[in-house]
């Protein structure tokens, strides 16, 4: 047991200890779960964006066969409303607008989808047939479909008690320093843009199981979430008012996140609620079209920007104005997305001493918008990365050039940017010159010139961008107006014969932490990794945890792993000193082995945890017995992975199809546990950066339907739409937390739209185009071609 | 109520259905095989893939009574009763083919119909159109590629092993 071979510990693509259920149909997602005596719900939601519920029929529902109960939100007078994890502040220092958000519609609904009843019944196709015999009168109400419209004079409100939609207007930096500098500027460089609203579309819908236990008083939900401990605490506190210890949250095999399976749904408060109610389990499972219309989106952002430069092309200030869409309720973190998640980017990796930022935020009819793979982060890069070619089209600087001008250089670092982050590691020039090199940009005029030959226009695009992940010090985002401490826990649980099982408050569901997580502690401890089970997803048996989402769970969760092991090694030593009579000081560990130093004298990790466990000979007066500890990590700084995304693509001119050629992607992602789990999170980042630049669109017509809600009308990228991706990693180690790990699960997602229409946009440059809105579709592609053909005819 | 019986996994049974029961509802909720999954209501996604009599079927767009008389394959007949994979689950685990497993059971079955259907082997291109029915939102599919080529080298016995993948 001493020797580790063959090498499973930090660096090594060990194959996944979590695939074989997987690939063996043994997976336990929510929906695989079945309780005795389980009753199935249906939830009745509301067809219109906006209208007034002026009554609710529920008799003919309720005899209808199989139907155990119906609710309506009359029923739950008692409940709190749905709370929101983060108060922003306005400009004037007041809070935002906070609108209560009920589990089931009171008196209005809000959006197409809104949840305004529920059945409970024996099937669930007698739950849904029940459905739909209620009889629900609306007053249908004028709506707000889209972002621009909800600040438009005269608007329809979706609350009547928010004025003008306005959910916040906040900033960030010095404005008055800020248009100082855009007086002295040589060029300045104006740009509007959208980013364009997805749908996150996890491939396991969201599902949820509520049970009570009338002898004990307990209440247990099953959901389908990146953070139950989380969970328990919105939804007990705040909505359903049961203490922690009555209400245990599991989240099992999640089938994907994406972000939209953080936050506290609806439909979780309403099975646990129901459960009560009647006594029985109560499974709720969310059919694809329910998942479109009720997951939390992601984005949509309507920005204008300015960035100055002066006469050699360096940037003097930036400044943006972005309207956000919050949707008709705040979903748990959707107000810091468009802020400190966004705003504090938008330096991104270049030297701009001043950046201001004002960004409002609005309420529309429409679905809540939250947090999605990158959440803020490719709001803020898209806009920068697009500015920074658009700029280096207008100056005539190359788009290289002009990039390496602003870099923050290497002896910069810890780098204070002007809003607000301190950057403490990156290497911008070695993943620029690596990424170069690998997607051969030198070659490229040759490729185009052969496309051209063959009547396609061919373009390459670049993006240099930086994030800042593994979220979060709790100090920091509690002055900004988090609600909650963002550190993690972990408990290394050794058991009698050197086993070891973790306990983690974070939350796998794709990312690998059953192998990744695992091998910390074989490189730590020497124990192989086959000896080692990774816990995860169920409050009753993990101390506590913030969860995943913010590529937190290596940086914060690893981080708390590594402050537990540190303390079991400090116990483990003193138990191996007592045996071999020797002092603390002089025994050192390495790897599953005890040493006197100097000496051949030796314990092995199985002796000294079996002593802890049958502590015959054991410093009794001065050691407890056990080995098992507990540590929770708070970080001390924000990670900051970067890196260089290339893109080369062809089009079609006679149908405006793109084709991405390939795709490179050179990331500093901090030091890498498991290479083939990282390439694997680049790859599938790149291919939703990808999705959203090219394919994905989420869309409401002027009265709110959503007309893109099922997999027939919204394009999910699939495998003909994608090229391979090639995947490298160039490390500069985190300075802050112990593993020097940055994270990796949303850079691919923050560096590749920017590169997909850079890339586009210089594969269209004989067409005058200066910017073109995501997604870049066949049709709006083939609409610039097709109109700008009569002009070149007559050159 | 209306019988069904099939054959799923080598077993028999007979089992009441609603004449709108889906296939993959008789296989998850009556037969209890969860691996099976439903990730969509428009036949889009291919999470809910099976075998009926050999070939690859949407077990969400089919109705139970139609698979009447049938053999039935699904993800957890697939590995021998020794435990050993299928090439093609041996493929994934090799060149991590899936993240968070859900689309797995149907992209597997999948992939293995695709590669039975193409005995002189595929290349990425047809392997990239031939997924055309399945949805993963985590891999980009990268992977799940170079499982495919690498598996059907073994599949049709031009391998004995997990060959670096020809699809890279």
């Amino acid at each position: 047991m001493n020797v580790v071979t063959p090498f499973e510990g930090i660096g090594a693509s060990v194959k996944r200890k979590e695939d074989l259920r997987f690939l063996s149909g043994r997976g336990q997602y929510t929906d695989d779960i079945n309780r005795p005596g389980q009753t199935y719900a249906a939830i009745l939601r509301s067809p219109h964006a906006h209208a007034r519920i002026a009554s609710i029929d529920t008799a003919a529902a309720s005899a209808m066969p199989g139907v155990v109960a119906v609710f309506t939100g009359a029923d739950m007078p008692d409940l709190g409303g749905i709370p929101c994890g983060w108060q922003i502040h306005n400009k004037d220092g007041s809070p935002m607008a906070e609108p209560m958000h009920p589990v089931l519609a009171v008196g209005k609904a809000r959006f197409v989808g809104d949840a305004v009843a529920v059945v409970i019944g024996e099937t669930r196709a007698q739950a849904r047939d029940a459905a739909e015999a209620i009889a629900v009168e609306y007053e249908p109400l004028p709506a707000v479909a889209t972002t621009e419209a909800a600040l438009a004079p005269g608007a329809p409100l979706v609350h009547d008690g928010v004025a003008g939609n306005l959910c916040y207007d906040w900033h960030i930096g010095d404005r008055a320093v800020n248009e100082a500098a855009f007086t002295k500027a040589a060029k300045v460089v104006e740009l509007e843009l959208v980013n364009n609203r997805l749908v996150p579309n996890a491939m396991e819908p969201r599902a949820a199981i509520g049970d009570f236990d009338r002898t004990t008083d307990e209440y247990t939900l099953y959901t389908t979430s990146q953070n139950p401990h989380v969970i328990r605490l919105l939804m007990g506190a705040f909505v359903l008012h049961i203490p922690e210890h009555k209400l245990r949250v599991v989240a099992p095999d999640v089938g994907g996140g994406f972000g939209s399976k953080i936050f506290h749904y609806a439909e979780e408060a309403i099975v646990t609620w129901a459960a009560g109610k009647i006594g029985r389990p109560v499974k709720w499972t969310a059919e694809r079209t329910e998942s479109f219309i009720t997951d939390a989106h992601g984005r949509d952002h309507v920005t204008k920007a300015r960035l100055a430069l002066d006469a050699d092309g360096k940037f003097l200030a930036l400044h943006v104005h972005t309207l956000a869409n919050m949707g008709a309720y705040l979903s748990t973190f959707a107000t810091s997305v468009p802020t400190y998640l966004y705003a504090t980017l938008l330096a991104g990796v270049y030297t701009t001493p001043t950046v201001y930022a004002e960004v409002k935020a609005v309420f529309t009819n429409t679905v809540p918008v939250d947090a999605y793979r990158g959440a803020g982060r490719p709001e803020a890069t898209f806009l920068l990365e697009r500015l920074v070619d658009v700029a280096a089209a207008e100056t005539g600087i190359d788009r290289l050039e002009i990039r390496r001008r602003n870099f923050i250089p290497n002896d910069a670092f810890p780098y204070q940017t002007p809003v607000a982050l301190q950057y403490d590691s990156g290497d911008y020039t070695a993943t620029l010159e690596q990424a170069l090199k690998t997607a051969d940009w030198a070659g490229f005029e040759a490729r185009r010139a052969e496309a051209k030959a063959r009547g396609r226009l061919r373009g390459i695009g670049i993006s240099t961008y930086i994030e800042a992940c593994g979220i979060a010090p709790s100090a920091v985002v509690g002055s900004l107006g988090a609600r909650a401490g963002l550190y993690e826990v972990g408990t290394i649980r050794v058991h009698p014969t050197g086993s070891v099982t973790v306990l983690t408050g974070t939350h796998s569901h794709g990312q690998g932490h059953e192998t990744t997580l695992a091998q910390l502690v074989t490189d730590r401890l020497g124990v192989p990794l086959a000896q080692v089970d990774i816990v995860h997803g169920d409050t009753a048996k993990i101390p506590f945890g913030m969860g995943t989402y913010g590529s937190r769970s290596l940086a914060v969760g690893g981080s708390a792993m590594v402050k537990a092991m540190d303390k079991i090694v400090a116990k483990a030593r003193r138990i191996a000193a007592h045996l071999m009579e020797a002092s603390v000081e002089d025994v050192e560990f390495d790897r599953g082995t005890f040493r006197v130093a100097g000496t051949d004298k030796t314990k092995s990790w199985g002796e000294i945890a079996l002593t802890a466990y049958v502590p015959h000979n054991y410093p009794i007066e001065e050691l407890e017995p056990g080995l098992d500890e507990t540590a929770f990590y708070d970080p001390k700084n924000f990670t900051y992975p970067g890196g260089c995304h290339i893109c080369e693509v062809e089009i079609e001119p006679e149908t405006g199809i793109t084709t991405v050629i390939n795709f490179t992607a050179v990331d500093d992602v901090g030091r890498v546990i498991n290479p083939m789990i990282v390439e694997g999170q680049v790859q599938g980042g790149v291919a939703q950066g990808i999705g959203q630049a090219l394919l994905e669109s989420c869309v409401y017509d002027g009265e709110g339907q959503l007309v893109s809600a099922s997999f027939m009308d919204y394009q999910m990228p699939r495998a003909n739409d994608l090229p391979p991706v090639s995947v490298a990693t160039h490390t500069t180690l985190c300075t802050h937390n112990p593993l020097g790990v940055k994270g990796c699960g949303e850079v691919g997602a923050i560096g590749s739209p920017p590169a997909v229409i850079n890339a586009v946009v210089d594969a269209l440059k004989e067409y005058g185009v200066r910017h073109i809105e995501m997604p870049a579709t066949a049709a709006k592609i083939w609409g610039i071609i097709n109109a700008s053909r009569p002009a070149m005819a007559a050159e | 109520m209306p019988q069904v019986t099939l054959t799923v996994n080598g077993k028999t049974s007979t089992v009441e259905v609603e004449g709108r029961t889906l296939l993959v509802e008789l296989l998850r909720e009556k037969l209890r095989l969860t691996g099976t999954h439903v990730g969509c209501d428009t036949s889009q996604c291919g999470a809910c893939v099976v075998h009926v009599d050999g070939e690859s079927v949407k077990a969400c767009t089919m109705l139970a009574l139609q698979a009447n008389g049938s053999q039935i394959t699904t993800i957890e007949g697939l590995a021998k009763p020794d435990g050993t994979l299928h090439p093609m689950q041996e493929a994934f685990r090799e060149y991590h083919a899936l993240q968070c497993g859900f689309c797995t059971p149907g992209m597997v079955m999948s992939a293995i119909d695709l590669v039975q259907k193409h005995p002189d082997g595929l290349s990425e291109k047809e392997i990239r159109e031939g997924l055309e029915g399945n949805l993963c939102r985590c891999t980009g599919y990268h992977n799940i590629v170079k499982a495919i080529a690498a598996a059907q080298e073994v599949m049709h016995g031009r391998a004995q092993s997990l060959a670096p993948a020809a699809a890279e």
